[in-house]
Parts: C-alpha cells; sequence; structure tokens
C-alpha cells in the first residue's frame, strides 16, 4: 500500500465500501464545541488568535470553530483558507494531481496564534505541507494543530494540540468525514475498509 | 486533473475541459503573486529552457517570473546571444539543448510551427510562446482569464479585435479560443492587413471598424509593427491612426462598459489614442498580471502528475 498517499480513497469508492458510522451531527456538534472551548482556555486572552482550515473538510471545520468561539467569547477570529496543493510531497508520483483551489488568507501571519484545522490527521503530511504553506506567508508567533479525527499512524513527527475524537484504525480501513456544509448531506464520521464491499440490503424476512 | 495534451502548442490542440482547467488554475495561482514571498514549490529541482529567437521583453520576462514563482530553474537564450548567428540549425540547438535536460521548451520563433517541430524531435515539454503568425496559445489563456474577470461570461459577448489581423498570432489564438467559449469575434482592419479566410475560422469580418466596434463589449487593439509602413502596407503612421486608430471617439460605438485590451507593447498615437490606454476602460495590465498567472498554470499543469511518459519517449 503506498503510505506516501496523502488523501482517503476516491470518495466513489469510499461510498460502495461497507462501513460504520462512528460519529452522527449531535456527536460532531459537540466535538466542536468542545474543540472551540479548549482553544480559547489554551489562547487565554488572546487578541492574535486566528484560524487557517486547510481545503477541503479543515474549512467548514474551521468557520463552525469560528462561530462557536464567537457565541462563547463574544470575539470574531479572523478565519483563512490554505490549499496545500502545492506543496504535497507526492506531487509528481500521483497520476493525476488535485484541483487546484485558491488560498485565501487575508490577514497577515506574521505575530499570530495560528490554529490550523483539519477533519482527519493520519500520516501528517499534509500538516507538514500546511507548515510550509503557512510559513510563506509570513512568521507566526505559534502554530497550533486543531482536528476532528486523529486516526493514528504518523509518519512524522506531527501531533495535534486539540483533538474531537481519537480513533483506532488499522491501515487497511478509511475514515470518511462528511459534512454538511461541504457534501450536503447530514454530518457523520464512518470507519470502514477500502476493500470490502458493503453487502446488498438483506430481506428482514426470514 | 491533467491536460489532455503533452505540450501547449495552440489553441486548436486543447480540449474543452483543459481550457477550463488551464483558466480556474491560473485564477488560483494569482494570489501567490500578492503574498510576501512570491514561491511556492510545485517545480523545484525542475528546469526550464526559455528559447526567444524573436525579441520579446514582456513574454519572456512573463515566462521566467512565473517559472522562478513556481521555484523551477529557469534559463533564457535569445537568438542574437546563441549559435543561431552562427548558423546553427533549430533542430541542432534543440537537440544541445535537450542534451541538458530540460523538462520544459519555452519556444518563440520566426517559423509557424517551429514549436511542433520542437515536440517531434525533442523529449521536453514543448510550450509554444508564439510561432510566426500561427499561434501565441498563452496570450489569448491570459486574454480570455482577463475578459473572464470583467465580464464574467463569454457566451453571446461581442469581442472585436482590430488592426494588423494578417500578421498577428494573438488574433488568430483568440479567434480559436474566444469563439470556443461562446463568444462572438468580430475581425476588422484596414484592406491590405485582412487576410482570407478569417470567416471559415468563425470570425465575422467586418468591412469598417466601426461595425466591428458596435456594441462591442470587449476591444481588442492589435500592436502595428511600423516596419509594415516600409513593406507598404500603409502609407504612415499618422495616417494609420487616422484611420485605424482607436480613438475616444471611436470607442463611443462600443458598449458603455466595454474593456479596451491590447497585448502590448503598444505604439501610443498609432493604433491606440494615449489617453484611452491609461484610461479606465483600458485592462492592459491586467492582462500582464495575468499573464503570470496563465503561465504558472500551463507550467504547473504540464510538469504535474504522471511524468512516466517522459523516460519512455
Amino acid at each position: 500500500m503506498n503510505t506516501a498517499v496523502l488523501d482517503a480513497p476516491p470518495r466513489e469508492l469510499m461510498a460502495r465500501a461497507a462501513k460504520t458510522k462512528i460519529m452522527d451531527a449531535v456527536k460532531i456538534e459537540r466535538a466542536i464545541t468542545r474543540l472551540a472551548e479548549e482553544i480559547l482556555e489554551r489562547n487565554q486572552g488572546a487578541v492574535e488568535l486566528a484560524l487557517v482550515g486547510i481545503r477541503t473538510r479543515g474549512v467548514p471545520i474551521a468557520k463552525r470553530i469560528a462561530r462557536k468561539i464567537e457565541e462563547i467569547d463574544r470575539r470574531k477570529v479572523p478565519v483563512g483558507v490554505l490549499d496545500i496543493t502545492l506543496y504535497r510531497d507526492d506531487f509528481t508520483t500521483i497520476g493525476s494531481q488535485p484541483v487546484l483551489r485558491k488560498t485565501e488568507i487575508a490577514f497577515p501571519v506574521t505575530d499570530k496564534r495560528i490554529v490550523l484545522v483539519d477533519d482527519v490527521l493520519y500520516t501528517g503530511r499534509t500538516i507538514r505541507a500546511a507548515l510550509d504553506g503557512i510559513i510563506d506567508f509570513g512568521r507566526p508567533k505559534e502554530i497550533q494543530l486543531a482536528v476532528l479525527i486523529d486516526r493514528g499512524h504518523r509518519e512524522l513527527p506531527i501531533r495535534a494540540d486539540y483533538i474531537g475524537k481519537s480513533v483506532q484504525t488499522s491501515l487497511d480501513e478509511f475514515v470518511q468525514v462528511q459534512l454538511a456544509d461541504e457534501d450536503g448531506e447530514a454530518d457523520a464520521v464512518y470507519v470502514g475498509e477500502i476493500h470490502k464491499p458493503a453487502k446488498p440490503a438483506k430481506s428482514r424476512k426470514h | 486533473m491533467a491536460l489532455s495534451v503533452r505540450h501547449l502548442i495552440g489553441i486548436a490542440e486543447l480540449s474543452d475541459e483543459d481550457i477550463q482547467l488551464i483558466l480556474d488554475t491560473a485564477e488560483s495561482f494569482k494570489e501567490v503573486s500578492e503574498r510576501p514571498i512570491k514561491k511556492v514549490p510545485p517545480l523545484r529541482g525542475r528546469t526550464v529552457i526559455n528559447f526567444f529567437f524573436e525579441p520579446s521583453t514582456r513574454t519572456r520576462s512573463s515566462f521566467e517570473i512565473a517559472e522562478r514563482r513556481l521555484s523551477a530553474d529557469s534559463l533564457s537564450l535569445t537568438a542574437q546571444a546563441s549559435s543561431v548567428v552562427k548558423g546553427e540549425t533549430l533542430l541542432d540547438t534543440a537537440r544541445n539543448l535537450e542534451a541538458m535536460a530540460p523538462d520544459v521548451i519555452v519556444i518563440r520563433h520566426s517559423a509557424a510551427g517551429a514549436p511542433a517541430f520542437l515536440a517531434r524531435h525533442t523529449r521536453s515539454r514543448i510550450v509554444n510562446a508564439g510561432d510566426g503568425a500561427h499561434e501565441h496559445p498563452t496570450q489569448a489563456l491570459l486574454d480570455a482569464l482577463t475578459i473572464r474577470d470583467h465580464k464574467q461570461r463569454f457566451k453571446g459577448l461581442k469581442v472585436a479585435i482590430l488592426g494588423d489581423l494578417l500578421h498577428s498570432r494573438v488574433m488568430r489564438s483568440n479567434l480559436l479560443l474566444l469563439t470556443r467559449l461562446g463568444a462572438e469575434v468580430h475581425v476588422a482592419g484596414p484592406g491590405s492587413l485582412v487576410p482570407p479566410g478569417l470567416d471559415l475560422m468563425g470570425a465575422t469580418v467586418a468591412r469598417r471598424y466601426e461595425d466591428a466596434l458596435d456594441g462591442a463589449d470587449v476591444v481588442m487593439m492589435l500592436r502595428v509593427q511600423l516596419e509594415r509602413q516600409k513593406s507598404s502596407f500603409f502609407p504612415t503612421t499618422r495616417e494609420y491612426f487616422h484611420f485605424f486608430g482607436l480613438t475616444a471617439e471611436r470607442l463611443k460605438l462600443a458598449a458603455p462598459d466595454a474593456i479596451v485590451m491590447h497585448p502590448g507593447p503598444m505604439n501610443r498615437g498609432v493604433e491606440i489614442a494615449s489617453s484611452l490606454a491609461d484610461g479606465p476602460t483600458s485592462v492592459i495590465l491586467d492582462q500582464v498580471t495575468n499573464g503570470v498567472a496563465v503561465r504558472m498554470a500551463v507550467l504547473y499543469l504540464l510538469l504535474g502528475g504522471d511524468n512516466s511518459d517522459d523516460a519512455a519517449a
């Protein structure tokens, strides 16, 4: 298995595979609330806080965390969007690279406490790319990391500061995060096996 | 996402998806040129050789900047400073360059077909920076991006391309691209500078400038080469300006929110009035900015992804 791959398997494959739902919309909402509270607690009174969501699903999560922070603390935290496609380490080895979308960081990065936000932390290569990307924009005072799911199997010395849920997974499994604002379906987190197709629905009558 | 072509020889070879992909990717590259550190790593360690047989400052610097912002190693050769002066053939020059293993050769040449020739005879990817009067694909792509920025659409847009049509590769590439994107292209120029067959390429050939300008949403002026006056294509530059120059009066015929474009370099007071070149309707400098983004997109898309066929070629 190519462990240099940054992305989960294509969503069409994941859609067909057998999977278990490990988080529903309510659990995700609670996790995001807790992430927002922890970020506020650790960055007590920090005016220089900024969130940067990693495309694609880190972005809606970052925006939701920002909204929660505004609810709790009545403070607006700027949210940036980072596309790490240009910083990937598998650029020349993948068959066709993902479409490059815009990075939008409208605030100066220097001297800010940046919290990078992503949906799943796995090998750590996406975060390595994101660190390179952010540092190209300036010199932050601090970079922290918030993830919805930490599924283990790091290939680089990277760790998250804030974790929504830790999930033990094997290398044969995938973790799929579905968010209403990005995917149009109810929020959910699934764990499944790539090579195991879903069983057809059995008749309930025996 | 990858391009369906191995080289960028012209608009003619690109699929509709290729065109969208290049424009969308260029859009995403714009912000790199606005950062304090204008560098991203995807082409790190790749070598690009710019071979310009015809003089050019604008296109060449645009390519150089694009290459360096992508972290590529960029080298520019001009014909005067190379062995071409000593009589070395194009093929020998290319083969010699290839022995240094460039990933991409960006070529501008006075002979139409030179980039296609290199594509057949070398292993490098070839990008056409203008070949004779044939095509100048990156110019058309940056023009399209600029039009998209200001007009948000192509379908049904009326574009007037005016001036020396005969010698213009910019016109030909734009004609191919804009008609493919659904715009209506109207062309006009001095009688001696209008080649036959443009209607077969999809253009409406207007007999008079005024007809092409009427209601145009985009007015694209082509550069007149002053040497043409010596070849008797027109009597004097003053007369050219009088009959064919874009003046404020003539621009009134266009749509009220029309934009004025020019591939550069401009001859102020010949094909375009100075006031219009600098006026609020001019998007000429946007074209230059978009040029870097488009060239970054083209190089990124050509070199990114699966390169296994390079070794086999």
